[in-house]
Formats: C-alpha cells, sequence, structure tokens
C-alpha cells in the first residue's frame, strides 16, 4: 500500500442523497498524491455526482472530504475558490464559455488568476491547445466546433494552470482511435512530467486499465471494489468480473431501479 | 380529514419555497453588490454588458418614446383646446412624461428587451454548465457574470428613461407645434412654468432607477435560479417578463403616493 | 475591432442620456445655470388663497421676483399664511406694498402679484409681513355677487 502514503484527496464516510435515493453511503475513497486514480461503474451510479462533491459545488449530507487536510464542504465561499485554483476539471459536457473564442476559452484560468504578460499567455494557450491537437482551431468560437473537438478543447482548458489536481469526467468519450490514443498519452504524460494527481471517470476499460495506477469501482452508492489494474483483473467478485467485462447480465444492474418490467408493461392493458 | 391536512402542507411548503426563494434572491444580491472591487477586470465586463443591455434597447426606447409623445399631445389638445388652453399641451406632456409614463412604459420595454434576455442567457449559461465549469476555475459566477449585468441595468435604465423623456417631448413639440399650429413660445414657456427639475425629473429618475435595481434583480435571480433544462429557461424568462412588470406597477404607485401624494 | 464598436456605442449612449438630461434640465425645466440665488422670506395673509400652492408664482408687474414656498392657517387670526421665497436681488419691496392672488386666464393658475406702495417707506426684510392684501377671486362669490346686483336692480 506504498500508494497510500501522500494522499491528496481523503474521503471518509461520505453520505449524499438526491430525494429518497442515496448516490453516496458512507464511501470512503482515498486519492494518492501524483498518481491516475480512475473511478469506475455504471452509468447513473453518481460518479460525475462525486467529482462535484469533492468540487463543493455539492455539499454532501454528512461525511468529509479533506484536500491537503482542508475539509471542502466545510469551506467558506472565497477560501472554497481559493481551493479550486488547484483544481481543474473537465466536464462530462465539456462547459466551454460560448461567448469567447476557443484561444480565450484556454486563456481564461490564465488571465483570472496570473498575472502573466500577454506574449506569455499566448505562448501556454497555444502549447495547451497543440498538446490536444486544436491549435488551428484557436479563433473558432465553440458552437463552431465538433463535440470531441470541445471536449479536446475543455480538456486543454482543464490543465491551463497547470492544478495540482484534475479531475477527468470522461474524457474519452466521443473521440476517435487515434484522438484517444493522444489523450491518453497526454494524461500520462502531465501526470509523470509535471506530477499531477488525476481522477479520471471513464467506462472506456482498456484504456482505463492502460494509464491508472489504481482503481475504484462504485455501484449501489459504494465501493464495490478497489485496487491496481492488476489485482482487479484478478478480483473473482462477480459484480467486478461482470463490469470489467461488459456483460449484461449479472450482479451488477444495467437498469436504473424500477418496477418488475412484465407487471408494468401488463397494467398499461 | 387527510385530505385537508395535505392541502395545508402543501400549502406551507409552497409559503416556505416562496419564502426561500426571496432569502436566495437577496444572497444573489448581496453577492453580486458586495464584490471585492476588480476595476481592470470589472470595467470591461461592465462596458460589454451596457452595450447589450443598453445600447441595444436605444432602438426601442427612441421609437417608442416618439409615438408615446406624439399620442399624448393629439389626445390632449382635443381635450384642451375645448376650454381654450390648448398652449397647456406642452406642459401636459412633459408632465405626464417625466413624472410618470416614461418611467413606467421605458421600465416595461427594458423588462421585455433586456430583462427576458439576460435570464435566458444567465439560465442556458446554467443549462450548459458554463457556471458551473466557471466556479470550477476558481472564478465566481456571482462576480464574473451576474455582478456586471446587474449593475448595466442599473446604470442603463435611467439613462434611458431621460432618452424617453427628451424624445417624447420631442414628439409632442412636432405635433403640437409643428402640426396642430400651438404657438411655439407658450408650448414652451408653459411647460418650464409648471416643470420643476428637482421635484419632476428628479422624482423620475429616482423612480427609475428603483425600477432598474428591481427588473435586473428579477431578471439575473431568475435566470441564475432557472431549473437546468429547456423548459426551465422559458419559464424563468416568462417568470422576469411578469414579475418585474408588476414590480413596476406596484412600485409606482407606492413611490407617486410617496412622491407626489401630498401635493 | 468588435470591442472598439461596443466601446464607441457605450460612449455614446452615455453622450446621449446627458443631452437627454441637460435639454429635460434647461428646456423643459427651465433650470438656469446661474440659479441658487440667494433669497429672503417674507409673509402675507389672506382671506382666502383658493387656489394657490406652494411653487406659485411671485411677481410684479408681470416680472416673476420669486415664488411660494409654504401655506399655512394663521392660528391666531385664523386666515392664510403665504410663505414667499423673494430672490435676493429684490431690493425694492416697501413694506406698504400690496399683495394679491391672481389668474393667470380664465382657468389658468393663481399666482401672486406685488405692486409697490408710493412711500420711500421701509425695505421688506427677511421675515417681514406685507400687510395690505388681496384675496383670490373666486368665481362662485362673483358670480353670486353679481346676480344679487341684477336682483337688487
Ligand atoms: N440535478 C439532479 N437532480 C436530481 N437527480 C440527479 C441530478 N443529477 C443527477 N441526478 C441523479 O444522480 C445520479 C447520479 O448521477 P451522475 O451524473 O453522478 O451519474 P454518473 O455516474 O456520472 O453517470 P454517467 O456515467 O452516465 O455520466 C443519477 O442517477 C441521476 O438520476
Ligand atoms: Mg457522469
Amino acid at each position: 500500500m506504498d500508494f497510500f502514503d501522500d494522499i491528496i484527496i481523503d474521503i471518509k464516510q461520505l453520505t449524499f442523497s438526491r430525494g429518497e435515493r442515496y448516490i453516496c453511503k458512507n464511501m470512503d475513497i482515498r486519492i494518492p498524491r501524483g498518481k491516475v486514480t480512475a473511478i469506475m461503474g455504471p452509468s447513473g451510479t453518481g460518479k460525475t455526482t462525486l467529482l462535484k462533491l469533492i468540487g463543493g459545488q455539492l455539499k454532501p449530507d454528512s461525511g468529509s472530504i479533506l484536500l491537503d487536510g482542508d475539509d471542502i464542504p466545510r469551506l467558506g465561499r472565497s477560501e472554497l475558490f481559493d481551493a479550486r485554483e488547484k483544481m481543474g476539471m473537465l466536464f462530462q459536457s465539456g462547459a466551454l464559455f460560448t461567448d469567447m473564442t476557443v484561444f480565450e476559452n484556454v486563456a481564461f484560468p490564465l488571465r483570472v488568476h496570473t498575472k502573466l504578460p500577454q506574449d506569455m499567455i499566448r505562448d501556454i494557450v497555444l502549447m495547451k491547445l497543440q498538446a490536444v491537437g486544436l491549435r488551428g482551431a484557436a479563433e473558432l468560437m465553440p458552437s463552431e466546433l465538433s463535440g470531441g473537438m470541445g471536449r479536446r478543447v475543455a480538456l486543454a482548458r482543464a490543465i491551463a494552470l497547470d492544478p495540482a489536481l484534475v479531475m477527468y469526467d470522461e474524457p474519452f468519450t466521443g473521440q476517435d482511435p487515434i484522438a484517444m490514443g493522444v489523450l491518453v498519452n497526454l494524461i500520462k504524460k502531465l501526470n509523470q512530467a509535471l506530477g499531477h494527481s488525476s481522477i479520471i471517470v471513464s467506462h472506456d476499460i482498456k484504456e482505463t486499465l492502460s494509464i491508472a495506477d489504481y482503481i475504484y469501482i462504485i455501484a449501489d452508492a459504494d465501493v464495490i471494489a478497489h485496487g491496481t489494474p492488476e489485482q482487479l483483473k484478478q478480483n473473482d467478485s462477480d459484480q467486478v468480473r461482470q463490469f470489467m467485462r461488459g456483460l449484461p447480465d449479472g450482479p451488477v444492474p444495467f437498469h436504473f431501479p424500477a418496477r418488475d418490467y412484465e407487471t408494468e408493461l401488463m397494467e398499461g392493458r | 380529514m387527510a385530505a385537508i391536512v395535505n392541502n395545508l402542507a402543501l400549502l406551507g411548503r409552497f409559503a416556505l419555497d416562496r419564502v426561500a426563494a426571496i432569502g436566495r434572491s437577496g444572497l444573489i444580491l448581496m453577492h453580486a453588490i458586495i464584490a471585492r472591487p476588480q476595476p481592470l477586470i470589472a470595467f470591461p465586463l461592465l462596458i460589454r454588458q451596457l452595450y447589450s443591455v443598453g445600447v441595444l434597447s436605444m432602438v426601442i426606447i427612441v421609437v417608442s418614446g416618439l409615438f408615446i409623445g406624439m399620442v399624448l399631445a393629439l389626445q390632449g389638445y382635443t381635450i384642451l383646446v375645448d376650454y381654450g388652453t390648448e398652449q397647456a399641451v406642452g406642459q401636459m406632456v412633459a408632465l405626464s412624461l417625466v413624472r410618470e409614463l416614461a418611467p413606467v412604459v421605458t421600465a416595461l420595454l427594458f423588462a421585455g428587451r433586456a430583462g427576458s434576455a439576460l435570464t435566458a442567457e444567465i439560465g442556458l449559461m446554467k443549462t450548459t454548465e458554463q457556471l458551473s465549469s466557471m466556479e470550477m476555475i476558481g472564478v465566481d459566477p456571482l462576480r464574473r457574470i451576474i455582478a456586471p449585468r446587474f449593475w448595466a441595468g442599473v446604470i442603463s435604465l435611467p439613462i434611458l428613461t431621460m432618452i424617453f423623456s427628451a424624445v417624447g417631448i420631442w414628439g409632442g413639440l412636432l405635433v403640437g407645434v409643428e402640426w396642430l399650429g400651438i404657438y411655439e413660445g407658450s408650448f414652451w414657456s408653459n411647460m418650464q412654468n409648471s416643470v420643476d427639475f428637482f421635484d419632476d425629473i428628479g422624482n423620475g429618475l429616482i423612480k427609475s432607477l428603483v425600477f432598474g435595481l428591481v427588473v435586473t434583480w428579477v431578471a439575473v435571480f431568475q435566470g441564475y435560479d432557472s431549473v437546468p433544462t429547456s423548459e426551465g429557461i422559458s419559464q424563468a424568462t416568462t417568470k422576469t417578463v411578469v414579475y418585474s412588470s408588476l414590480a413596476i406597477l406596484g412600485l409606482d404607485f407606492i413611490l407617486t403616493a410617496l412622491m407626489f401624494g401630498d401635493l | 475591432m468588435r470591442n472598439r464598436g461596443v466601446e464607441l456605442g457605450v460612449g455614446i449612449f452615455m453622450l446621449v442620456g446627458a443631452i437627454a438630461l441637460t435639454v429635460l434640465a434647461i428646456n423643459v425645466s427651465g433650470l438656469s445655470l446661474t440659479k441658487q440665488q440667494d433669497t429672503y422670506k417674507i409673509y402675507a395673509r389672506f382671506e382666502n388663497v383658493g387656489g394657490l400652492t406652494a411653487r406659485s408664482k411671485v411677481t410684479m408687474s408681470g416680472v416673476t421676483i420669486g415664488k411660494v414656498s409654504n401655506i399655512t392657517i394663521d392660528r391666531k387670526k385664523l386666515m392664510a399664511l403665504v410663505e414667499m421665497d423673494i430672490d435676493g436681488d429684490v431690493d425694492y419691496l416697501t413694506s406698504d406694498s400690496s399683495a394679491s392672488i391672481l389668474t393667470a386666464g380664465l382657468l389658468g393658475e393663481k399666482y401672486i402679484g406685488v405692486t409697490t406702495g408710493a412711500a420711500d417707506d421701509e425695505i421688506l426684510k427677511e421675515g417681514d409681513f406685507i400687510e395690505d392684501t388681496q384675496s383670490s377671486l373666486v368665481l362662485e362669490e362673483l358670480i353670486g355677487k353679481f346676480l344679487f346686483n341684477q336682483a337688487s336692480e
């Protein structure tokens, strides 16, 4: 367990519910510093929600989320904004600012948080765009980008400030195989060269296994398995095997909680 | 029995929701106003918003002001000419414009033109997670998005109101003097004798300042608090227009009673 | 490029607003820039001020020399007590001046007309009274009188 000598995020007994339904229930997750941690799990189990909890955009019902010793849910408004400067987040939807060009989108975090001169900002932005293969699109508006391009710009923006912790919400979705390979390498490189800690939420098992140092699988509002990719491959619990191999039937339900299918169909008569 | 209790509970929940909404809107206003001033960043943002909120509303204000002034002169003339006091048309047009019509009509048009646009814009930013991603970049959207829009509204409305009054009086002059042939000298002198700068124009300005505050407050709050779906945005936009129009008319009565009630 | 247009637009907007305000101030309300000269207060009691209000003009030979600032009831004499702000440079109102409430046109607004007396009496100062006053013409009374006269003839 040498991973956990140095943890950047320590989540303890986290509970969060939407209405009657628990999204997290007494969840414990530790994110090692300088490593790539993956969070996997069936769609709708609350992975995005977990990232938002870490970012302080949602408040948990109970439990603590320690970022370098600061308990995120208990920070005041301005302290929270300071803490967020240490984080970068790639939103599942990209969430680019539609009234700015691609260039300005990536420059935005630099402009608000640094006092760098114009030409330096320009260089950094072009470097980041180059890294995601979109330097040529710098002057386009977000509405002129394809979905996959938009998400790569959003990724460039998330890493513009070289934050200590980067959270990627499904970075590979909607990318062609080439772009996917580039992004996998990029995340790995950022992690190794700059010592970022990364959290990746992804459904792409092959890619995730190839870059993650440690993996959490969540389902049913809790962590059902965790370990290094090797450990998880060896894991013989039904749930984990089903998920890792993508089988439709098994203990992990593919369906959102619902009443019995047949009863509901019959009722319509 | 159970039904009654249920309904009571519903009513209670509804009331609590309203009060909570008022509280939230107050907090938003507070955060937007008590923003740590960052003139270098804030000023260009304010200019940008003054443009979309104020400058782009100018055409509709000028055109409406012109027509309302002309109609007032025409209506006033037909009434006053029976008493042989048609020179008082200027005074009537000017007083009704600066005290009442300019602040109210401008504010109503503003709510429809700029307020709804503000709500839709902010609501869409929320729906597309732009506000969230801004938060995650460590920038407070209340300061960066809400505050400049709020101030732009508060600054623009009084300016628009002044333009409305001036153009309206010019419209009255066109109809009264150029068309109906009232002697221009008495048109102006009657007006100047009865309009007082502080009591009439000043109070009209105060009204428009209050309306500007309320309309933009409602607009930015509805956008910020909207349900992040396309339906939610359309509802929020409707609410902005309805709530701010009602607020304008209600407040106008109260302010008028306070300002001119003792005369 | 686009920014320049925005700034220009906002500049024009502000300018037009300022011009509108100036036009309203000077042309519409007749605010003169050399305003705020000193005034002094004088008083007059009237039987009836019917229709006179605060801000009505005070004139002499048709020239405005001040305005009514307040109208109350004099509790002792039970008459209307009118307070007037007279422009500071008007230093020729003698203590035997008379004030009457006049009407501009048949249905026009009421104003106070002041005429000075003949004598080189004392000049009115802050707080002095005009003793000789003539009340507002009340149309109903006038008609009543007229009818009465007709009948008695
Ligand atoms: N604003 C909301 N209001 C109510 N429920 C919500 C809201 N957002 C999400 N949920 C619920 O929370 C659950 C978790 O959502 P979340 O977006 O975190 O899932 P996810 O694990 O990221 O799924 P995916 O892999 O499809 O992105 C979902 O089942 C959803 O129904
Ligand atoms: Mg998600």
